[in-house]
């Protein structure tokens, strides 16, 4: 039984690939072969498909601004949190565990209870169909998650260190800027990554958010869908595009991918 | 932990992250709560209602449905999912070049947006053009998703472990490599089988990890919203209509706001409720 244990994520890898192969497979065929012959690779290859994303506006800029605000969203929640992440990994201080829970808590709330209020709350105070609105909305449930993974992370590092640059005549600002960051780069690597990751796979709010000027891709894949009829060829391609992003970052956390995913507290 | 000391200040640490999570959080929430005591008829006119919502959510077949899909499905994919990704996670090499490789392939589906993720399955299923679809057909078994609630549930099932089994796979490998070697070779002098060596070393070892998983999932598959509304749109019929789609047609769809804010209270005090409850069990289990 043992020789075969590979045979297990095997399979599993297989089973994960299949349908981003016919997402690809479809990518590259046109409208007419989808719908009119069933075949396992494309037969009439084409370009089209991705030929009319590169060329029309109102297409690559959904990628644009989808990255806008993910990365947006990823360098305040991370830098917002390595501070909070610091005090609670150090210090004890006054309802430190109920803010702890509470900030845990916001990671449980549905988007789907909070579209409507965001609607209002962000039209409110103009910033509806920004990039900056939906950045900070995403907010709501990436902050928690990056203060937990950093905490994790700076919890496993001794509090000698902190105590020999004091000695050594740092001042806070210097220890924190110029030691401690530098140690937990790995922890930073993983909590901007989480921070990516469901900034970038979330629609919900995004499309709630936006209009038109900051209108995440993945929203003008569902309207066009609505709109155009049955173009799936540019849909799988739009789709196809979207799984790159992901691909790269996942390529440069690989090394710390399992230990990230343990949020740092094995 | 009791290397930590007291310091007050430290609250000008935490204020950042408490202005932003409370503005994004209070405010919303409060929204909420002001919607559900009232009535309104547009123009900001709002009339006091008390508890009324509150009693039709809960008094409401449609709510109790929803519901009860919901706890299914999440039972569902839990069942499957967390046995699965311990067993796939187990058979994982150790080190090696195929650690990355599987690292990397098994992580790409939790990348995807969600929405594309209904769209990929929509197409890899659909029985005229889709891989899946033709290939159960050609098998002589009748499946079409966007007719048959029983192979709309399939599919949204089949969707949501091809979508998450990696996240249980990867946060219990954490848990097995931080496993020293020596643990492996006592449990090989003292003669332990596979089983043994499961049940005493790698499943304890887990238990951290395992609880993580096992609250993401619960808490991420209540949620559920984007894929079976792109997959399924909640039907055929109301057959895969779970709570957030539920919500979202009585809030954005008939603009019930009344109903919809007293509906999410609920649901998310469910949630809490859940999540609470859980994690004490955990934790008490692991104080033992």
């Amino acid at each position: 039984m043992g020789r075969y244990k590979w045979l297990v994520p095997t399979i599993y890898i297989v089973f994960l690939m299949l349908p981003i192969y016919w997402l690809l497979n479809m990518s590259f065929k046109t409208t007419n072969e989808i719908l009119g012959t069933f075949s396992l690779w494309p037969r009439e290859f084409t370009l089209e498909n991705y030929r009319t994303i590169f060329t029309d506006p109102t297409w690559y800029n959904g990628y644009f601004n989808s990255l806008a605000y993910v990365l947006v969203n990823m360098v305040i929640s991370v830098l917002v949190a390595l501070p909070a992440a610091y005090a609670f990994s150090r210090y004890r201080f006054l309802g430190d565990k109920h803010l702890f829970f509470w900030l845990l808590t916001n990671r449980m709330a549905p988007p789907a209870v909070f579209a409507l209020p965001f609607f209002q709350l962000y039209s409110a105070i103009g910033l509806f169909d920004t990039h900056f609105a939906v950045a900070l909305a995403h907010c709501l449930f990436n902050i928690p998650l990056a203060v937990w993974i950093l905490e994790g992370f700076m919890s496993g590092v001794p509090k000698e260190l902190d105590e020999t640059a004091y000695i050594d005549g740092y001042s806070f600002g210097r220890f924190f800027v110029k030691i401690f960051i530098p140690t937990i780069t790995a922890g930073i690597g993983v909590a901007a990554f989480f921070c990516f990751m469901f900034s970038w796979v979330e629609l919900l709010l995004a499309k709630t958010l936006t209009s038109v000027a900051a209108k995440p891709i993945a929203a003008t894949m569902t309207r066009t869908a609505s709109t155009a009829g049955y173009e799936l060829g540019l849909l799988a391609a739009a789709g196809s595009l979207t799984i790159i992003p992901g691909a790269i970052v996942i390529y440069f956390v690989r090394n710390y991918i399992a230990r990230g995913f343990a949020l740092g507290r094995v | 932990m009791s290397s930590k000391t007291t310091n007050q200040k430290a609250w000008f640490f935490v204020l950042p992250v408490v202005l932003l999570v409370a503005f994004n959080a209070i405010i919303p929430l409060m929204t909420v709560v002001n919607y559900s005591v009232q009535e309104t008829f547009g123009d900001n006119v709002f009339f006091w209602e008390g508890v009324t919502w509150f009693e039709q959510v809960l008094n409401s077949s449609r709510f109790h449905d929803s519901l009860k899909r919901q706890f299914l499905f999440t039972g569902i994919i839990l069942a499957i999912e967390v046995p699965l990704g311990i067993a796939i996670a187990l058979a994982m090499p150790r080190r090696g070049p195929w650690v990355s490789v599987c690292l990397v392939l098994m992580a790409l589906p939790l990348l995807i947006p969600w929405n594309v993720v209904g769209a990929m399955w929509n197409i890899f299923a659909l029985p005229d053009i889709g891989l899946l679809g033709r290939t159960i057909n050609a098998m002589g078994i009748d499946y079409n998703f966007t007719q048959q609630p029983v192979g709309a549930w399939f599919t949204t099932v089949l969707m949501d472990v091809w979508h998450w089994t990696s996240l249980v796979v990867l946060l219990c490998y954490a848990g097995l490599c931080s496993i020293p070697d020596d643990y492996y070779q006592a449990a090989r002098i003292d003669g332990a089988g596979a089983w043994a060596v499961f049940r005493y070393i790698q499943l304890p070892k887990m238990k951290r990890v395992l609880t993580i998983a096992i609250l993401l999932r619960f808490m991420d598959s209540f949620m559920i919203y984007t894929e079976p509304f792109v997959l399924t749109g909640g039907g055929p019929g109301n057959s895969t209509t779970f709570l957030s789609i539920d919500l979202v047609k009585i809030a954005l769809g008939q603009f019930d706001l009344g109903p919809a804010a007293a509906m999410s209270l609920i649901y998310f005090l469910i949630i809490l409720l859940v999540s609470w409850v859980f994690y004490t069990l955990m934790m008490r289990n692991e104080d033992q």
